[in-house]
């Protein structure tokens, strides 16, 4: 975060930040993605910063180097990086398929419920476990991606493009899976499960596959955040920033449209990240007060966009497949179709 | 001391239950709310309060004076306005719009995170204490030490839901809000003004939540987040006794609390948040209605 501190007066500056910015954004653009995924089957998960944290942890765990000299530490397998983006992508989807079992054939809100404290139990058992993730110190001086192959200061670019490129694969493969039969059986499941159960879906196996999917992108999140800032804590893994901040991210950017959730991750990423630029300019009774009040206005776009643009700023498209001609649902400016209106139909009881 | 934090989350169980079962909503922000409670009656009982006028003075060996009863009321109040203003604000018009469980429970997650903001603007992120000082324990049979304001939030659970039993089931307004959370559009159909009732549950809610929140500002400290960090047992207090069902809640937070405490015999007291979060998935393995829940 120290990227945030500097201030744009400079040339130097200013492409500092920007670099930081982007690469921070890339990686909750992941989240976000993968949070779309498990909401586009109609799961709500209020738990991303847990996944997130156990995809860091694990991916730490790892790959730290052995100790050397007054340090002290009982892993230090120094496994290769890439090896532990690996695992903390199964990390993630053991998380999943642990919360999904109990709670994925039962009603729709028992996973959100469930959800909502798994991260918090994670962050006190990582607070009171000694040994392998040293309790609140955390874990420091994990290594960088190929950090060892950048001479001087390019490293940030290098973090900047394992962030784009990852984030590209992301959205790549879950453009792909939506248009896939696989993700439209999703978005049936989701609009209408009765339906989808009478034309031979197994929607529990189904719901299932989405929760690990996005679960084990959020643990790659998680991974590539910790060789990014190099430095992890069960502080860092905040619900406020892990979860309800890709939250706003989705809602404002449009769930259920993989370009909207990217495009929320900037805007809100901007807002959240950008507001500590100007904090000094700002008069003094609000620029003491500025994180409290983006806080405050983090929950307050959630409310405002589902009360007045519940679609977001790029809504969901109803044709995904382009095997399917055109219908008449697709006309601009008729939502008839978007997701809310389905989710409603869905969902009442 | 298992029974004392029980009683806590039994109160607040029993509103959120409510909000579940009459209007079908999880409301996240519950756990805010209580929060809310907590530092109206923080207000009123401290220094601010008291230059206008609430002075302070104790009742017997309790901690605390007519301030507190004042901030109670205060806190009831002002809970029960803060929830009505949201449904009417957001819940209602989500409802028009077309908003289902799903919606509307990300709706409270952004309240959540908002009235929470408001405490922090508002006191900031320290932590107070109603009454700062040490307040002696009196020892009662079997050389158990009880506080005595631990008296007070037992009794005051065990008010509440003798008072919320009367008016569930002796009042002709608790048995619309009963037909209400059996089948709103029944109700509705059979002349039951369900927009007075949604009103009316969230008023109840909202001081149920208040009297929770001003109980856990006693027992514990009065911090920021301190609500939010009790949804989760709130929850598994709701699951445990059935969703919808008030009784249940109290059995089920008095179970949650209990089972809290009690772990801390053999596991670390660090661990101790995920007893909740193991209990709502015991339940839900074992009995997803929950004890008392019926089959829907």
């Amino acid at each position: 975060m120290e990227q945030l501190i500097v201030t744009l007066v400079t040339f130097d500056g200013a492409v500092n930040w920007t670099v930081g910015f982007l690469t921070t954004v890339a990686i909750f653009a992941i989240l976000a993605l993968a949070l779309n995924i498990q909401w586009s089957v109609g799961i709500l998960n209020f738990g991303v910063a847990a996944f997130f944290m156990v995809g860091a942890y694990v991916s730490a765990v790892l790959t730290l180097p052995p100790p050397e000299g007054l340090e002290s530490y009982v892993a230090g397998w120094g496994i290769p990086i890439p090896v532990g983006w690996l695992f903390a992508m199964v990390a993630g989807a053991v998380l999943a398929i642990l919360l999904g079992i109990p709670t994925l054939r039962l009603r729709d809100d028992f996973l959100a419920i469930a959800t909502i404290g798994v991260a918090a139990i994670l962050r006190s058992i990582a607070n009171s476990v000694e040994g392998l993730v040293n309790r609140s110190r955390g874990l420091n001086g994990v290594d960088g991606f190929l950090e060892d192959q950048v001479q001087g200061g390019g490293y940030r670019w290098v973090e900047l493009a394992i962030a784009l490129v990852v984030l590209m694969a992301v959205y790549w493969l879950v453009s792909r899976a939506s248009s896939s039969p696989w993700g439209r059986a999703l978005r049936a499941i989701r609009d209408n499960e009765d339906t989808a159960k009478a034309s031979g879906k197994n929607t529990v196996r189904f719901r299932m596959g989405a929760f690990i999917l996005g679960a084990m992108l959020m643990g790659l999140a998680g991974a590539i955040y910790a060789h990014r800032s190099g430095t992890i804590s069960p502080l860092t893994f905040s619900d406020l920033l892990g979860t309800f901040f890709v939250w706003t991210m989705l809602i404002v950017g449009g769930s259920g449209n993989h370009r909207g959730a990217v495009v929320g991750a900037v805007v809100v990423g901007f807002f959240w990240f950008g507001t500590p630029l100007i904090q000094e300019s700002l008069p003094d009774w609000l620029g003491s007060r500025v994180f409290q009040v983006r806080q405050l206005l983090i929950g307050l776009l959630i409310v405002v966009f589902l009360l007045w643009r519940p679609q977001g700023l790029l809504a969901e498209r109803d044709r995904v497949s382009r095997f399917v001609s055109q219908g008449p649902e697709d006309r601009p400016g008729d939502d008839s179709g978007s997701i809310w209106r389905r989710v409603r139909g869905a969902v009442s009881r | 001391m298992g029974i004392i934090v029980g009683s806590i989350i039994a109160l607040g169980a029993m509103g959120l239950t409510l909000i579940f079962g009459v209007l079908g909503i999880a409301d996240f922000a519950h756990g805010d709310k209580m929060g809310w409670g907590m530092f109206l009656a923080f207000f009123i009982v401290s220094s601010e309060g008291a230059n206008l006028g609430f002075v302070g003075g104790r009742f017997g060996s309790l901690s605390f004076g007519w301030g507190l009863v004042v901030g109670l009321l205060v806190a009831m109040i002002g809970v029960a306005l803060i929830s009505v203003i949201l449904e009417r604000l957001v819940f209602r018009r989500l409802r028009v719009t077309g908003g289902g469980f799903f919606v509307f429970a990300i709706a409270s997650l952004g309240m959540s995170i908002m009235l929470r903001a408001v405490i922090q603007l508002i006191w900031g992120p320290s932590n107070f204490r109603y009454n700062p000082g040490i307040h002696p324990a009196i020892e009662i049979l079997g050389g158990i030490k009880v506080k005595p304001d631990q008296f007070f939030i037992v009794g005051i659970t065990v008010l509440a839901a003798v008072l919320l039993y009367w008016l569930l089931y002796r009042t002709r307004f608790g048995k619309a809000m009963r037909a209400t959370s059996d089948n709103p559009a029944l109700a509705e159909a059979s002349g039951i003004d369900t927009d007075r009732i949604r009103t009316g549950t969230w008023i109840i809610a909202g001081v149920l939540g208040a009297l929770a929140g001003v109980m856990l500002g006693l027992q514990a400290e009065v911090r920021f987040d301190a609500g939010f960090r009790l949804l989760l047992p709130l929850f598994a207090a709701v699951i445990l006794g059935g969703i919808g069902n008030p009784w249940g809640a109290l059995i089920g937070g008095l179970g949650v609390g209990i089972a809290q405490e009690v772990s801390t015999e053999w596991i670390n007291t660090g661990l101790k948040p995920g007893i909740p979060f193991v209990i709502v998935i015991v339940v839900l393995l074992l009995r997803p209605r929950g004890l008392f829940g019926q089959v829907r």
